[in-house]
């Protein structure tokens, strides 16, 4: 679904070049939940926004279903976004003037289909949302919020699912909630590349790499 | 869910950024607008005023008229027609004139549609010896006025000596102690009294009038006068009447020549006609006084309001600035879930679409109020005509509206192309 052969990002820094990947090579396939941990600043999430299509990088290739999106037109790689990913990121990212379902609709605008309001009260009901439906980001809990996020990024049923730090302002019970509605996306097909510095966020994956100063380890 | 919800919720949950920038929209549609309706309220005005100081001038100018009638009149303000080889000095030494011209000559001037000269009253004039009476006096033969036939009519100014009658100046009537009605002879000639003038203090104090045919009768001059005298001359304005009434005459009677009677009627008349003239150069002054006044309000207009109009502009760049990046996470997140630039341009510029075009619409009438409150404060008596039907202008209106959206969209299309050129990824690793 995702693979990275010999991945390199190099940032200009003040203090010179900085690799933030070095050469990685990785591999997500359906079904797959990976996690790649490592202590901030390893180059994690420059890892994700690369596999998002949001990162160009300096050297090597990937590929997101069998596709390189950084050959294509921002607007195609846009549409790509909109139809085959879903991003969950630590500080939700939710529009805060629009309600908890308008959120969750938001997607439908970069990639309209007809089953999209259907999909949204279903996604609504499976995270416990009904009555919060209304409500904006400011007036719902934490934990609310990132399940928005997450019912966000399943609107349009993608291929992979790229998360950043997830549970990383939830409590546990919480963070186990939306770590449980993950394992059951997979379960369901899908694929998810998690990045987080929390070794216990790990134990939900079918799969877990080491990320150091931009390298992984196994 | 359209995209313009969101762009809906957006405006609400920023409501005082939208507010402020659609105010800086209505400053600069208000002062254009506002501007604009206090030079049209300046016309008015104008208008108003001169119209005011016409209709002022044209009533002066009438009772002038009527005032120049009456003393023309009284003051003998008339041309005398000679015979063209009548010898002037002669004429003053006699007083009357020696020589002849046919009676006929008054008939062809009245037919003559000759326009400065309203009355005509031809006169056979001579020195004779009274001798029933032993008198030497001005003997007058005149027929009445001959109307100008092109003119309007109007009452005669010197009624006619009717057939059989005899009119006498002061002197005459007190020396020979004769009073209207009585009967008296003259060259054996049987005549009724018909008036007695008061006392002129000049020769016709001792003139005596009879009809112009009783005295070619008596005085042997059939068919002949030696005078006609021109009456009502100043019709057409005093400035160069007698060359004008000369120059007609001359063409219409060569055989005749055309003096003044009257020189201080004519200095009255000028100087009335004066008075005149300065009650149309007063209009001319004022008109001048108030296109000045325009062209200064005009002046301060034309650097007004594009100053206001930049420094709007500039308020909603600023604005928009701020709004990007109040909206940098939210448009970083929007890119990632797949919108694309085009999708965030809508956001943007239809929110100053919006802006500007409810900003025109408040604008006009925001200007049209200003500017007739500046117009009452700035002019005296806009009672009538300051009313906001008469002030609306419908293609300033249109064109605000037209105008003020695209411009409001011009001045937010930097920060909107900043907007999505913004990277996505840059703010997400950021956040």
């Amino acid at each position: 679904m995702v693979e990275f052969k010999n991945v390199t990002k190099i940032y200009d820094g003040p203090e010179g070049k900085v690799a933030a990947l070095d050469k990685v090579s990785l591999s997500v396939q359906p079904g797959e939940f990976l996690a790649v941990c490592g202590p901030s600043g390893c180059g994690k999430t420059t890892l994700l926004l690369t596999a998002g299509g949001l990162l160009r990088p300096s050297d090597g290739q990937m590929s997101l279903d069998g596709q390189d999106p950084y050959v294509l037109s921002p607007e195609m790689r846009s549409r790509l976004r909109a139809r085959m990913i879903g991003f969950v990121f630590q500080q939700f990212h939710l529009i805060p003037y629009l309600t908890v379902w308008q959120n969750i609709l938001a997607p439908s605008l970069a990639f309209p289909t007809k089953e999209a309001d259907q999909r949204a009260q279903e996604l609504v009901s499976r995270f416990g949302l009904d009555e919060r439906a209304g409500h904006v980001p400011a007036q719902i809990s934490t934990g609310q919020r990132q399940r928005t996020a997450l019912a966000r990024a399943l609107l349009n049923k993608p291929k992979i699912i790229l998360a950043d730090e997830p549970t990383g302002n939830l409590d546990e019970g919480n963070a186990n909630t939306v770590l449980g509605y993950l394992s059951q996306y997979v379960a369901e097909g899908g694929c998810v590349l998690l990045v987080t510095h929390d070794v216990r966020t790990a134990t939900h994956a079918t799969r877990s790499l080491q990320m150091s100063r931009g390298k992984l380890v196994e | 869910m359209k995209i313009w919800h969101i762009l809906a919720r957006e405006i609400l949950h920023r409501w005082l950024s939208f507010t402020l920038g659609t105010f800086a929209v209505i400053v600069a549609v208000g002062s254009l607008t506002g501007a604009v309706t206090l030079l049209k309220l300046h016309d008015l005005q104008t208008q108003k005023i001169l119209n005011e100081k016409e209709e002022e001038t044209e009533k002066k100018m009438a009772v002038l008229k009527d005032e120049m009638r009456k003393a023309t009149l009284k003051l003998k303000f008339n041309l005398l027609i000679l015979p063209k080889q009548q010898n002037i000095r002669d004429l003053h030494m006699k007083g009357y004139p020696s020589e002849y011209m046919p009676e006929e000559y008054v008939t062809r001037l009245a037919n003559s549609g000759i326009i400065v000269v309203r009355h005509f009253l031809p006169s056979l004039q001579q020195r004779i010896k009274w001798p029933e009476k032993n008198r030497t006096i001005t003997l007058v033969g005149a027929r009445g006025e001959v109307p100008n036939l092109h003119k309007d009519p109007r009452k005669p100014l010197v009624q006619p000596v009717p057939l059989g009658t005899i009119v006498l100046g002061y002197g005459l009537h007190q020396s020979l102690g004769l009073e209207v009605g009585d009967k008296v002879k003259l060259l054996g000639k049987e005549f009724t009294v018909h008036k007695c003038y008061e006392e002129r203090g000049s020769k016709d104090d001792f003139t005596a009038w009879i009809h112009l045919s009783q005295a070619q009768e008596l005085l042997d001059k059939e068919g002949l006068i030696n005078a006609i005298l021109a009456l009502e001359c100043i019709c057409q304005g005093a400035e160069g009447l007698l060359e004008k009434v000369r120059e007609e005459i001359r063409q219409i009677l060569p055989g005749t020549q055309v003096i003044e009677m009257g020189t201080k009627a004519i200095a009255r008349a000028e100087a009335r006609a004066k008075v005149g003239q300065e009650a149309k150069a007063s209009v001319e002054r004022e008109r001048r006084h108030r296109t000045q006044m325009r062209s200064e309000r005009e002046f301060f207009a034309a650097v007004l309001v594009p100053l206001v109009m930049v420094a709007c502009a500039v308020w909603v760049g600023l604005l928009a600035f701020n709004n990007v990046r109040d909206r940098k996470a939210e448009i970083g997140i929007q890119r990632a879930i797949g919108f694309r630039a085009r999708q965030i341009m809508f956001l943007f510029l239809s929110k100053f679409f919006i802006m500007g075009l409810l900003g025109a619409f408040l604008g006009i009438f925001a200007g049209l109020g200003l500017g007739r409150w500046l117009g009452l404060v700035l002019e005296d008596d806009m009672e009538g005509i300051a009313t906001a039907g008469e002030l609306f202008i419908p293609g300033l209106f249109l064109l605000a509206l037209i105008i003020a959206p695209v411009l409001t969209v011009i001045s937010g299309w930097l920060p909107t192309m900043v907007a999505i050129r913004q990277d996505p990824a840059d703010v997400l690793r950021e956040e």
